[in-house]
């Protein structure tokens, strides 16, 4: 009798596996991935809002995309509400993008190589424009003048007052 | 006296089932001969009851022997014959020839996203694996094993019955693009299993396999393209499936 020959069967979990199907990514246990996917639900219709918004009140209200210029710009940017307002939308737009990018670029790149060369550019892109972004919102000079130091045509008019 | 069944009109042309001529394109990779994969055209006579697998037997049985493809029960319960039919995946037999445009070839490739290893032959370990993963068996706390049947009510079977028919023909996996880029997520089928023991009242591991699917490869990857729900041969709802392990996983999250 040969019943000490061991039976070996490819059943599952029974450590029999070519290692060749294994999953290479070691399941990781953030919520990394779900927050990722989050982001893009939540921030996706509050665009929808803010950017809509904004360009219905920069293009419609008033004398219309006539009335659109240096001086209507620096006085909405006079109110913390168009500060905020558009802080966010440059925040949330630049990250909802930079997701949805990254995710093209895992899609159609096959090299490991080319892949982190995109995913670096795009990154380094987003933050630099993020930076900036924020930093004119916030540093802004609405009443500007000229060379000669008078205040320039089309500064919003509370510059005129002082 | 014996009894014999003979047929009452004897005329020998098939009843009245139409009959057709067909191009078959198949594309075949022979890693014997050739180490390319190329197209070869069959043109056979079929009849109107006949469906794709018929016309693949009838190449292999008459015109080439060398013409390789995996089929069981050919009657689309095994999800043996899984194929690319006129680029979109189906049975080999459950589609009918006349349904389909005649007037062109009939295109046949393998399922994509898997590595072939033989004309329709892939390699499902892959797909196989992911399966594994999710850990398709009823998971349950052995101290409180019951000592008859595990009743449910008919409500909480309806839960998960969609996902119930399943036969793993790789059909919904192999037509993911975002399986044929990544082939390292899990795919519609094996997040279709785990969603039926997810929603089973009866199932206790639940969690565990939420866990696995919250994975950089799980559910995630997802994108909702429907291409699975379109493949399916079992009429499931996948996408919905994989929306519904989605919500479950941010419920148990947040």
């Amino acid at each position: 009798m040969t019943t000490q020959q061991q039976i070996h069967i490819a059943a599952p979990r029974s450590g029999d596996i070519d290692p060749k199907y294994i999953r290479s990514s070691a399941s990781s246990s953030s919520n990394w991935e779900m927050f990722k996917w989050l982001f893009m639900r939540i921030s996706g219709p509050i665009l929808l809002v803010l950017i809509f918004t904004h360009l219905f009140s920069n293009m419609m209200v008033g004398d219309g995309v006539q009335g659109l210029n240096f001086g209507l710009v620096a006085g909405k940017w006079a109110s913390p509400l168009w500060q905020i307002w558009d802080l966010v939308m440059l925040w949330l737009a630049m990250i909802h993008g930079t997701i949805g990018v990254g995710t093209i670029i895992d899609d159609y790149t096959s090299k490991d190589r080319t892949r982190v060369a995109f995913k670096v550019a795009l990154y380094l892109a987003s933050i630099t424009i993020v930076v900036l972004g924020t930093l004119v919102i916030f540093t802004f000079e609405p009443c500007m003048t000229d060379a000669a130091g008078n205040l320039l045509d089309n500064s919003p008019s509370f510059c005129f007052n002082q | 006296m014996t009894t014999t069944l003979e047929p009452t009109t004897n005329s020998g042309d098939a009843g009245a089932v139409e009959s057709f001529t067909v191009t078959m394109q198949v594309r075949r990779y022979q890693p014997e001969f050739r180490e390319d994969a190329y197209w070869e055209s069959w043109t056979v006579e079929m009849y109107g009851t006949d469906r794709v697998l018929d016309a693949l037997h009838k190449i292999k049985w008459e015109l080439d022997g060398t013409l390789t493809f995996r089929r069981s029960c050919a009657h689309g319960i095994c999800g043996s014959d899984a194929m690319r039919i006129n680029g979109v995946n189906r049975l080999a037999c459950k589609v009918l020839l006349k349904d389909l445009d005649l007037s062109k070839p009939v295109v046949v490739e393998p399922i994509k996203g898997l590595p072939v290893e033989k004309d329709m032959i892939v390699d499902m370990e892959p797909f196989f694996q992911s399966y594994r993963e999710i850990m398709p068996f009823l998971i349950a706390d052995e101290s409180r094993e019951p000592t008859r049947e595990r009743l449910q009510s008919p409500e909480a079977r309806e839960r998960f019955d969609d996902t119930t028919k399943c036969i793993l023909c790789a059909a919904c996996t192999s037509s993911c693009p975002v399986f044929w880029t990544d082939g390292q997520y899990f795919g519609p089928a094996a997040i279709v299993n785990a969603h039926r023991f997810i929603f089973d009242d009866r199932d206790e591991g639940g969690d565990m396999r939420l866990e696995v699917l919250n994975d950089k490869e799980g559910v995630w990857r997802c994108r909702t393209t429907f291409n699975c729900t379109e493949a399916c041969p079992r009429g499931i709802q996948v996408t919905k499936a994989i929306a519904e392990v989605k919500q479950a996983i941010l419920a148990r999250n947040i």
